[in-house]
């Protein structure tokens, strides 16, 4: 008997909410241990060079320093990693270790580590660390760096090239041949960065007396951590405990394993006590991964008709001196180049994908991996078919978007499609942002000399990813997930499970889902998470797979629980368990809805009296469940953005009028959530799109690395975004909900640059440049 | 050389001896454990660190903690417990206007003097206000409109949530 869905689908308010609200959140960057010693980090001033001499002893008799740490006394600890993953055939990277080792490769790259009673004398005692590089060469360009006779951006590579791959279908040169149109730009997506409001932060606090590692860490992926640590340190995975606690936000950057991190945890195990690092603003724009980085040449052909016929696509990426470990940072082009196209029924591509290594800071998997890039080039070219053949935006995407009939279908790049809603999605935001009106609008204001743009772009996002995203190239990464679901002897609900919280609202989600099996209110049930040694194994929180993959096995591990409660309320009350359901916390007669027996007392027969039992009858309640996705490799959502601006065409700058999102993530199980998750990541995709930039100079050096310089998106400057939903569940799980977490950030900044192109297409100007400063649109306005 | 200075935090009074480059923030985090005030930039940039000093915002990141001698500091936690913001905490949670809980901290502290010099803001003077607070998580509409919802609250339009 299957309970019903009173709170899937509820606008839950977050009880975790509540603590932050009152100043009660407990970040890592809060936690103080018994003996902590504080690092910091003596770093590398230049892009590339060679150590020519390192003394620490000034250093190392300062007040207040424990230890120096250096290369030749850390790295010792650790085995090397590397950053690559086989099924990235080809693909290459040095190995890495904990602290440079002769040869220093990015700006930023840590050479020493110091350990002192606070952060102010480690400090202090970095100013003391006499460091004498001899400067080589930077590889900053990544055109530059595959010319012949480039030198490497690091040691023990013979090329730049960290991998390079093509796909093409066979009809692809056809295809443009006999096009009756072919469009082609050249696109740059600017290097940005997460700037999580709270830095990176970890705790190792390792006891000599018992071999146990407890790591504190703000991320979103303590397993991953777990197996990292006990492997590269030779320690039992036993031994080794991860806690993440309110994490500050992450959005893929804090699951990547940083030198740092694992300085910290080499130097809690030589010296046997608590050793904290985190990052101040200055180091995280010069440590934490960087995101983006890709030059795209594109053509489309369409034919007479605006029928899309092939794209034919060249991306070249950057990624600083290693690829990033252990994810790699090749996913990012990866999905740039499988992407492209990607909501259009267009049958022949070619995609050619180019990974370099410059010496710059490691750029990898942030928000929305791909997806911004793939989406910008995609509807930047299907504007400029439009354009060419003079249909409206709508019309030529009516004309070539997957029909919501059509299902399943498989892209040019091989991706299959269980079933999306690209027309329903379309039709409802033309309706949804007033097309036609803010249309004659648009024309009436610039015959006054305003220009304002209206940009669409259609996209697909990847949720609830399987083992072929990781798994299948080697990678300790989980596509599974784990929750234990109990009843307490009071009649209380408790889920310990393995996704992980950063504020999105997980702990909700899974409370409304477990409620629903049980019978109970989402506040009966407690929900643990980010803790290795009180949570089963999992994935975690990446790729968009809480939601989908969490939240099923949340809703399998809670019927399980539930076919438990009836069999020993069965056993009580002599029923068939088949005749008995749960609902109002108690169990009833699922024919006539009357109370039986409730769930207190289910849980104190059970626990105090299972002497009452009949025999043979298992008293266990608790229930375990593990998922792993099946059927469809990914459950792709889909949807629609819109961005309303206005340019002013003297100044150069855009402003940010209204943004409109349409969305389908299958079962919604939060709507208040979901909708918070779009906002949020529409403006991690506007902030790229229009201000947040890593400037470096031609040695490579970062010339913007502090809050005041590099600039996000604040209130002022963001518009207010709109939402509406198409529900598609997917078939793979009981469930049927998708990932939300990515989908304003994928297509958010190609809405945007098709709004302001078609901004200055009077003025017969054009911008395909992120991110779109005003400098860039005055230049391509000529004015500059 | 270190200096005693006396101030009253959240109504209690605190005698502390700091060196004069220690900042309020860190007296407040790593003295008195009043870790409610966040620190994201450590260079005014960015808001997380607010607290009220004699009742209007100040940034403790920069401000000296031996500036702060004689004076009254009200942290999240004071103003939590005394009950002043409980409408706006109300209409956040309400909202969902918190993702990570990081700028949270900043973000009532604006609302809270903004409110207090403009009880009914539009939305456009509302974002003006937050020009000093950075939020990565919530795109800052519902930030917004819980402020929006207060003000109302506050001038007795609309219904008050618990
Ligand atoms: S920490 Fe004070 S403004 Fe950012
Ligand atoms: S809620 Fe995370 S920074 Fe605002």
């Amino acid at each position: 008997m299957t309970a019903g869905n009173e709170h899937i689908g509820q606008a839950h308010r977050r009880g975790n909410a509540l603590r932050h609200l009152a100043g009660r959140g407990r970040f890592v960057t809060d936690l103080a241990l018994p003996r902590m010693l504080h690092a910091a980090f003596v770093r590398s001033p230049m892009a590339r060079g060679r150590i020519a001499e390192l003394d620490v002893s000034d250093a190392a008799a300062a007040p207040g320093v424990v230890r120096v740490f250096t290369a030749e006394t850390l790295n010792k600890t650790c085995a090397p990693w590397t950053g690559t993953l086989e099924h990235f055939a080809g693909m290459k990277s040095a190995p890495q270790n904990i602290l440079a080792e002769g040869a220093v490769l990015w700006a930023g790259h840590p050479v020493t580590m110091i350990l002192a009673h606070s952060r102010a004398e480690a400090e202090d005692a970095c100013e003391l660390v006499l460091l004498d590089i001899e400067e080589e060469e930077a590889v900053v360009d990544g055109d530059a760096a595959l010319l012949d006779g480039a030198a490497p951006a690091s040691e023990g590579i013979d090329s730049n090239l960290c991998f390079r791959t093509v796909l093409e279908t066979p009809g692809l040169d056809d295809a443009f041949a006999s096009a009756a149109h072919v469009v082609e730009e050249s696109f740059t997506f600017g290097r940005h960065t997460a700037v999580t409001l709270e830095p990176r932060a970890v705790i190792a606090d390792f006891d000599p007396s018992t071999g146990q590692l407890t790591v504190h860490q703000g991320t979103q992926t303590p397993y991953q951590f777990q197996d990292v640590y006990a492997r590269h340190f030779g320690l039992p995975e036993s031994k080794v405990r991860v806690i993440a606690p309110d994490v500050g936000g992450s959005f893929g950057m804090k699951l990547h394993v940083y030198n740092e991190e694992m300085a910290t945890v080499a130097a809690s195990l030589t010296l046997g006590r608590p050793v904290r690092f985190v990052a101040d603003r200055l180091e995280s724009f010069v440590s934490d991964i960087h995101a983006r980085d890709h030059r795209v040449t594109a053509r489309m052909a369409v034919d007479a008709a605006g029928t899309i016929l092939a794209m034919d696509v060249d991306d070249m990426t950057q990624i600083g001196a290693f690829s990033t470990y252990p994810r790699t940072s090749v996913a990012e082009g990866n999905q740039v180049i499988r992407l492209m196209g990607a909501p259009y029924r267009m049958p022949d591509y070619r995609g050619r994908l180019s990974v370099v290594f410059q010496n710059k800071v490691q750029t990898s998997q942030y928000r929305a991996v791909g997806h911004p890039i793939a989406c910008a080039v995609t509807e930047a070219l299907v504007d400029r078919a439009a354009e060419q053949l003079d249909l409206d935006p709508f019309e030529i995407r009516a004309r070539n978007l997957v029909a919501d009939d059509a299902y399943p279908h498989v892209s040019a790049t091989g991706y299959q499609f269980e079933k999306l809603s690209h027309q329903t999605s379309l039709a409802k935001l033309r309706q949804l942002m007033d097309y036609d009106t803010l249309r004659s609008e648009q024309a009436e204001l610039r015959r006054q000399g305003i220009y304002r743009g209206i940009g669409i772009a259609p996209f697909v996002e990847i949720t609830n990813p399987g083992a072929a995203f990781y798994g299948v190239g080697g990678a300790r990464i989980s596509a599974q997930d784990g929750a234990v679901v109990r009843l307490t002897p009071g009649g209380d609900v408790q889920c310990a499970i393995s996704v992980t919280e950063q504020g999105q609202g997980t702990e909700t989600i899974i409370a409304q889902i477990v409620a629903d099996q049980l019978g109970v209110t989402p506040d009966q049930v407690k929900v643990t998470t980010g803790d290795t040694d009180t949570t089963p194994s999992g994935g975690a929180t990446w790729a968009c797979r809480g939601a989908g993959i969490g939240g099923e096995t949340a809703l399998r591990a809670g019927r399980r629980l539930q076919a438990q409660i009836l069999a020993i309320a069965g056993a009580v009350l002599q029923a068939d368990p088949a005749t008995l359901a749960l609902a109002g916390g108690a169990v009833i007669d699922s024919g006539t809805g009357r109370e039986r027996i409730t769930l207190a007392e289910i849980g104190r027969i059970a626990t105090y009296r299972p002497d009452t039992l009949p025999e043979g009858c298992d008293n266990s309640l608790s229930a375990v469940q593990h998922f792993a996705p099946t059927g469809y490799p990914f459950d792709f959502t889909n949807g629609i953005q819109a961005s309303h601006v206005e340019v002013d065409i003297e100044t150069g700058v855009t402003r940010l009028l209204k943004h409109w999102v349409v969305e389908d993530c299958g079962r919604i199980i939060n709507p208040l959530l979901v909708d918070e998750q779009i906002r949020g990541g529409v403006v991690q995709g506007l902030g790229p799109a229009f201000f947040e930039e890593c400037l470096y100079d031609d040695m490579g050096q970062m010339t913007n690395a502090s809050l005041a310089d590099y600039l996000v998106p604040m209130a002022g400057e963001m518009p207010d975004i709109e939402i509406a939903h198409v529900e598609t569940p997917t078939l793979d799980t009981i469930l049927g909900a998708k990932g939300v977490g990515e989908a304003g950030t994928a297509a958010a900044g190609a809405a945007a640059m098709n709004a302001v192109n078609d901004a200055l297409r009077p003025l017969g100007a054009r911008i395909s440049q992120t991110p779109m400063t005003p400098l860039r649109i005055l230049t391509a306005l000529g004015h500059v | 050389m270190n200096i005693e200075i006396a101030l009253t935090v959240n109504g209690e009074t605190v005698r502390e001896t700091v060196e004069p480059r220690t900042s309020l923030a860190d007296l407040l985090r790593d003295r008195l454990r009043l870790t409610g005030t966040h620190l994201g930039c450590e260079m005014g940039s960015c808001g997380a660190c607010l607290v009220m000093l004699d009742g209007a915002p100040v940034h403790a990141c920069l401000v000296l903690a031996v500036q702060a001698d004689g004076q009254k500091v009200e942290t999240i936690e004071g103003l939590n417990e005394s009950g002043h913001v409980s409408d706006l905490q109300a209409q956040f949670h309400d909202r969902n206007a918190l993702q990570c809980g990081f700028c949270t901290n900043g973000m009532v502290m604006s609302a809270q003097a903004l409110l207090s010099d403009n009880p009914r803001p539009s939305r456009a003077e509302i974002r003006d206000a937050l020009s000093g607070n950075y939020c990565r998580c919530t795109g800052y509409e519902a930030i917004v409109d819980a402020i929006a919802a207060t003000a109302d609250r506050r001038a007795g339009i609309g219904e008050t949530v618990e």
